[in-house]
């Protein structure tokens, strides 16, 4: 890499950072303003989500970061094949130390042994960086900024499971990503997203169903199963009335979404995620120069 | 019972509290306060509950509003301001808050997610309220801070830590535990955990 290249991808990772900390991505924004109006007007729930709304037009007029916990970091990164991938990593690590100066990221990062923050959020497995080589000559960089209430109320299944009476089959599966939505309750700031994935092993499940957030919210899964099953999630979950931060209401749940990855026969998991209204993701096309060319959400 | 002032759906009340303006508040009702605020977390609440309490009369916790959070603060010239200020999870304060609000007479508690029976049973009893603000809101609850009158503890705790004088205008919350032994909280998940036996029944085996 030349030295104008690294600065002006630096600059582009920076400005990612800065969207994805201060922006709620088009479609959260619409699911968000539909479960708004869902709401009956003066009930707590509409008068959360009006205060939901503000707080989006505020971030995104003052720059700032939409919550003050700005999560942990996670890239999702496909690059041109002759990339020097040291490089890259050193230039992502760079524009997160950048963007922590800058108040985009809170100091966030905590050595887990010590409990001394780092003060720029690097540090073992921080910032997290999913990267592949594709054949483009352009990058695809992606975003999340996962925070921290919403990602302890995630929960992961063992089938079967007594507890809520779920078999190794989808009716199994059903069963226990509501018990998820039923614990995450007044925790995790909802109305909240699901990312869950069926099977794989404890790691790959969590992941899987993370990278599912990378899913526009309005799309549709190519899995007409698991499409059925998304839509039923999602509608069940708001029968459940927990609505806005718990305050009873119709807006539980935006949306689910759902994979599957094969398992071993010994083994059958359902990780969920949960993501909360807050919904950090961005992601732009930058080309082989590093500029910015297209914003992907 | 107190009459309250009501603006656009939401009782506007004036801090400090009477114990009958508390007392008048019922879980649902959608609040904004006006006054001072002083916040507290993890640190102070266990070294208030250890019987500690602030040296100086400018933070006083009589009879006061606590806010379970962490704000992020920054200084501009002599003054400090806060640029994010949403609530932080209460629960993690349920061993100390009925103490806490026995020993100062807490007026309300302010945070998010709700607390625990001690914390209801203790708002009954010495007539206080549990406030909900609304999680992730930082922008919105830091444009309603409107000075920041002072802080106590800011070497011992560190900032986010440190008990800050805020005075805040219309600062919207929901009342989630009232002084009359109700708990928003435990109505939903009540209605919520039956509902969703009537839905996993449905499902079948
Ligand atoms: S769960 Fe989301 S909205 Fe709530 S405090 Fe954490 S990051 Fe912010």
């Amino acid at each position: 890499m030349n030295k104008t290249l690294e600065t002006r991808l630096h600059d582009s990772l920076v400005e990612i950072i800065r969207k994805t900390s201060a922006e709620l991505p088009d479609d959260v924004f619409k699911a968000i303003e539909e479960g708004r109006q869902a709401e009956q007007a003066g009930s707590s729930a509409a008068y959360a989500m009006n205060i939901i709304c503000d707080n989006v037009d505020i971030a995104k007029r003052k720059s700032q970061p939409l919550c003050q916990d700005t999560g942990t970091v996670l890239f999702y990164i496909h690059f041109p094949m002759k990339t020097d991938y040291e490089k890259l990593q050193k230039l992502i690590k760079k524009a997160v130390v950048t963007a922590t100066k800058k108040g985009y990221l809170r100091q966030n990062s905590v050595d887990s042994i010590t409990g001394k923050n780092s003060g720029n959020n690097i540090g073992p497995g921080a910032p997290v960086i999913h990267a592949e080589p594709w054949k483009k000559d352009h990058f695809e960089i992606k975003l999340m900024l996962k925070g921290g209430g919403c990602e302890n109320v995630g929960a992961q299944y063992s089938l079967p499971d007594s507890r809520v009476g779920a078999g190794r089959d989808l009716k199994g599966v059903e069963k226990c990503i509501l018990d998820a939505v039923q614990n995450a309750q007044g925790k995790g700031c909802g109305p909240g997203i699901l990312g869950v994935a069926v099977g794989g092993d404890r790691g790959t499940g969590y992941s899987a169903s993370k990278e599912q957030f990378l899913r526009k919210l309005g799309d549709r899964n190519r899995n007409p199963e698991l499409s059925a099953l998304e839509e039923r999630i999602t509608r069940e979950a708001n029968e459940l009335g927990i609505g806005p931060m718990g305050f009873g209401g119709k807006t539980t749940l935006l949306a689910t979404k759902i994979t599957a990855l094969n398992r071993v026969p010994a083994s059958f998991f359902v990780s969920v995620s949960y993501m909360c209204w807050a919904f950090r993701r961005q992601g732009a096309k930058v080309s082989n120069k590093g500029e910015i060319q297209k914003w992907l959400y | 019972m107190a009459v309250l002032e009501r603006e656009g759906g939401a009782i506007q009340l004036t801090a400090p509290f009477t114990e009958e303006k508390v007392r008048s508040l019922k879980v649902g009702d959608m609040v904004e306060i006006t006054g001072l605020l002083l916040t507290g977390r993890d640190a102070v609440h266990k070294w208030l509950h250890d019987g500690n309490e602030p040296s100086v009369k400018e933070v006083d916790l009589k009879n006061s509003i606590i806010y379970h959070c962490g704000p992020v603060m920054m200084k501009k010239g002599k003054n400090w301001v806060a640029t994010a200020a949403g609530p932080t999870t209460s629960i993690r304060e349920e061993p100390y808050q009925a103490g806490i609000i026995e020993k100062f007479g807490l007026k309300a508690v302010i945070g998010k997610g709700g607390m625990g029976e001690k914390t209801r049973e203790a708002c009954q009893k010495f007539g206080c309220v549990y406030l909900h603000a609304v999680g992730g809101a930082a922008q919105v609850l830091a444009e309603r801070i409107r000075a920041v009158e002072g802080v106590y503890g800011l070497e011992t705790f560190g900032s986010p830590e440190a008990i800050w004088k805020l005075r805040v205008e219309k600062f919207p919350v929901v009342v989630t535990i009232d002084a009359h032994g109700n708990s928003l909280h435990k109505e939903v998940e009540a209605s919520s955990s039956s509902k969703l036996g009537e839905i996993v029944g449905k499902i079948g085996k």
